[in-house]
C-alpha cells in the first residue's frame, strides 16, 4: 500500500488511527467467520459422517474421510418397509400441490384485497391478518374429524385441499404487500384498453408479481418439506409416509443403532432445501425482509 | 387509506350509476375472495367453533361426543403434567427468544456495518433458519448432544467430562434452546432490513456532537429499532409457543426425560392423537389460544411504553 492510498483512507476515516483501521474489518471477518462455521459445523460434519462407517459417528469429530463409504445409503434407502424413493416421491406429491394451491388461492385472496374495493373489505382483512398468528393446535382436532369423516386419512388431499383455500394467510399478506407496489396507472391503462376486473388480474398483476409468487413458491416448498406435525398426524400408512414421518419412524425403528444410514437419509432429506436456498435465497431475504417491516 | 378513495372515485367515472358499479364491484372482490372465504368458514372458523364445543365434551372419535360441561377444564387445573408442560414451555419460550432475537440483533448491526461479503454472512446466517424446523436437524441435534455425540467428542480432548445433554433432565431443555437460538437467521434478516431504513445522517450528526459507537446504538439504532425488534418479538413467541417436531423428534415422542421437554403442545398431542381423549385435547387447544392471545395482548400493551415510532 503507497502512503498516498493511506493518507486518503485516513482523511476518510478521521477519528480511527491507522493501525486500528486497517486491523477492525480483519478482525470482524474472522468473527463473523468463526461464528460461521461453529453454527454450520456440525451440518457439515452429518455429510461428512454419513460417508464414514457407521461407528466412525461417535469417534471422529473431524471433517477428513480416510476411507469413503457409501453404503450407508445404500442401506438407510432400503432400510424401512418402502424404499426411500417412494417417500421423496410422495413428498414431491404434498409439495407440488401445496405449492400450486397456495400460488392460486392465495393471488386471489391478494388481488381482491389489494385492489378491488368491495363491501366488508377492511373487515374481512383484518380477519386474515389475525388467522396468521392462529396455532394450528385450535383446528387440528375438529379437522381431524372432519377429514377423518371424509375418508382423507392416509390420502395427501388434508396437506393439499386447505391451500386451495388460501389457509396460509401469510401468502396472501405477502402478495397484498407487494400488489400495493405496481403502480395503479397499469391497471387504468388495461382498463381503457378494454380489461375487466379478471382481465386485469390475468394480464397487468400476475406477471408483474412474479417475484411475489417465486418467494411464495419456495417458501411453501420448504416449509412443506419440512413440515411434521400434520403429515405426522394425517399418514399413518408406511406407504403414504412423507420423508418427515418415514425418517422419524427410522429413529424409532433403529433406535439408535444405526446411526450411519439414519444420517445419510437425513442428508437425503436436506438435499432438496438446500437446492431451494440455493436458487432462491434472493427471493427468501427479500421476502421475509417486506413482510416484517409494514 | 387512500388506495381507496382513489378506486371509488374511478368507480363514478364510469357511464353506469355508482350504485350499479358498486354492486359489481362486490361481486368481483367476493368473486375472488371466494376460495379464501371457504377456507376461512369450512378449515378455520368452522372447526375453531367445534372444537370450543368438544372442549366442553367426553369425545374419543368412536363415541358420540358427550356433553361434561366444565369437567375438563377442571381436569386441567389437577393435571400435574399439563402444570409441567406448562413450566417447560414457558421456561423455552422467555429463555430461548430473547436469546435468539439478542443474537439476531447483535449480528444484524455487525452486519450493517458495511462489512465486505455481507450477502454471504447473511445467507450463512440464514440458512439454519430454513434447515431448523426439519426432522433431519432434530436427528441430528439427538446425536450432537448424546453421551458419545459430536460435543462430547469435541469437549473431551480439552478436559471437560462429557455427559448425556439429552439423557440429562436438567440439560434436555437447554439443548432444544440452543436448536432454537441456532435459527436466529430469519430476525436478523428483518433487523437488517430495519436498520437499512436508519438514515445515515443521523449517525453522522451523532459522530460530529462526538458520540463513540456504543453511544451511537444506544441513542440512536435500538431506539429506532424498536418496533422491528417488537414486530420480531411477537412473532416468535408466538412460533415458539407452538413449538413440536424437534422436541417431539429429540425425545422419542415422549417429552422425556422426565417430561423435561414435554412441551405443551406434546402434551396436547399425547392426549388428542395418543390417547384419542379429543375432548380434553380441545380444552388444551383453547387454553393454547387464550395463552398466545395474553401474551400478543400484553406485547402490544407494553409496546406502547418501549416502541418508539419515528413519525
Amino acid at each position: 500500500m503507497t502512503t498516498e492510498t493511506l493518507r486518503t483512507a485516513a482523511v476518510r476515516r478521521r477519528s480511527a488511527t491507522f493501525g486500528w483501521a486497517r486491523i477492525r474489518p480483519v478482525l470482524t471477518h474472522l468473527a463473523l467467520a468463526a461464528a460461521a462455521l461453529v453454527m454450520l459445523y456440525p451440518v457439515i460434519w452429518m455429510v461428512v459422517s454419513s460417508l464414514r462407517p457407521g461407528n466412525e459417528i461417535f469417534r471422529e469429530p473431524g471433517l477428513l474421510i480416510k476411507d469413503l463409504e457409501i453404503s450407508n445409503y445404500r442401506v438407510g434407502w432400503n432400510a424401512l418397509t418402502e424404499p426411500f424413493t417412494r417417500y421423496l416421491l410422495n413428498s414431491a406429491a404434498v409439495v407440488f400441490g401445496a405449492v400450486l394451491g397456495n400460488l392460486v388461492s392465495c393471488s386471489l385472496a391478494a388481488y381482491a384485497f389489494a385492489r378491488l374495493d368491495f363491501a366488508g373489505k377492511k373487515f374481512w382483512f383484518s380477519i386474515m391478518l389475525v388467522t396468521i398468528m392462529l396455532p394450528i393446535h385450535v383446528v387440528i382436532v375438529p379437522q381431524y374429524i372432519l377429514f377423518s369423516q371424509a375418508g382423507w386419512i392416509n390420502t395427501f388431499l388434508p396437506l393439499i385441499v386447505p391451500k386451495f383455500l388460501a389457509t396460509d394467510a401469510f401468502f396472501v399478506f405477502l402478495m397484498v404487500q407487494f400488489i400495493r407496489g405496481i403502480p395503479r396507472e397499469l391497471d387504468e391503462a388495461a382498463r381503457i384498453d378494454g380489461c375487466g376486473k379478471a382481465g386485469i388480474f390475468l394480464r397487468v398483476i400476475l406477471p408483474l408479481m412474479v417475484p411475489a409468487l417465486a418467494t411464495t413458491t419456495i417458501f411453501t416448498f420448504i416449509w412443506t418439506w419440512n413440515d411434521f406435525f400434520s403429515q405426522l398426524i394425517y399418514l399413518t400408512d408406511p406407504k403414504m409416509y412423507t420423508v418427515p414421518v418415514a425418517l422419524r419412524s427410522f429413529v424409532d425403528a433403529t433406535a439408535s443403532t444405526n446411526w450411519g444410514s439414519m444420517f445419510a437419509m437425513s442428508v437425503v432429506s436436506l438435499v432438496p432445501v438446500f437446492l431451494a436456498f440455493l436458487l432462491g435465497q434472493r427471493f427468501l431475504i427479500k421476502g421475509i425482509a417486506t413482510t416484517g417491516i409494514k | 387509506m387512500s388506495a381507496l378513495a382513489e378506486l371509488s372515485t374511478l368507480g363514478r367515472k364510469k357511464p353506469p350509476g355508482p350504485a350499479k358499479a358498486k354492486k359489481r364491484d362486490n361481486l368481483a372482490g367476493y368473486l375472488f375472495l371466494t376460495p379464501w372465504l371457504l377456507g376461512l368458514f369450512v378449515i378455520t372458523i368452522g372447526p375453531m367453533l367445534a372444537s370450543l364445543y368438544l372442549a366442553f365434551t367426553d369425545y374419543n372419535l368412536i363415541q358420540a361426543p358427550q356433553w361434561i360441561g366444565l369437567e375438563n377444564f377442571t381436569r386441567m387445573l389437577s393435571d400435574q403434567r399439563l402444570h409441567n408442560s406448562l413450566r417447560v414451555t414457558f421456561t423455552y419460550v422467555f429463555v430461548s427468544v430473547p436469546l435468539q432475537l439478542a443474537v439476531a440483533l447483535l449480528l444484524a448491526v455487525v452486519l450493517d456495518r458495511g462489512v465486505r461479503g455481507m450477502a454471504f454472512y447473511r445467507s450463512i446466517f440464514y440458512l439454519p433458519s430454513l434447515l431448523g424446523s426439519s426432522v433431519a436437524i432434530a436427528i441430528l441435534w439427538k446425536q450432537v448432544f448424546g453421551t458419545e455425540g459430536l460435543l462430547n467428542q469435541v469437549l473431551q480432548p480439552l478436559g471437560f467430562d462429557g455427559k448425556g445433554w439429552i439423557s440429562d433432565p436438567s440439560t434436555a431443555l437447554g439443548t432444544l434452546v440452543v436448536l432454537n437460538v441456532w435459527t436466529f437467521g430469519a430476525p436478523m434478516v428483518i433487523f437488517l432490513a430495519g436498520l437499512r431504513q436508519i438514515p445515515a445522517m443521523y449517525y453522522e450528526a451523532a459522530s460530529v456532537d462526538g458520540a463513540g459507537a456504543f453511544r451511537r446504538f444506544r441513542s440512536i439504532t435500538l431506539p429506532l429499532l424498536t418496533p422491528i425488534i417488537f414486530f420480531n418479538l411477537v412473532l416468535q413467541i408466538i412460533h415458539a409457543f407452538q413449538s413440536f417436531t424437534q422436541a417431539f423428534v429429540v425425545s422419542g415422542g415422549t417429552g422425556g426425560p422426565s417430561d423435561s421437554t414435554m412441551f405443551y403442545t406434546l402434551y396436547l398431542y399425547d392426549r388428542g392423537f395418543g390417547n384419542f381423549d379429543m375432548g380434553y385435547a380441545s380444552a388444551m387447544a383453547w387454553f393454547l389460544l387464550v395463552i398466545i392471545g395474553v401474551f400478543t395482548a400484553i406485547n402490544f400493551i407494553a409496546s406502547k411504553y418501549w416502541v418508539f415510532y419515528d413519525d
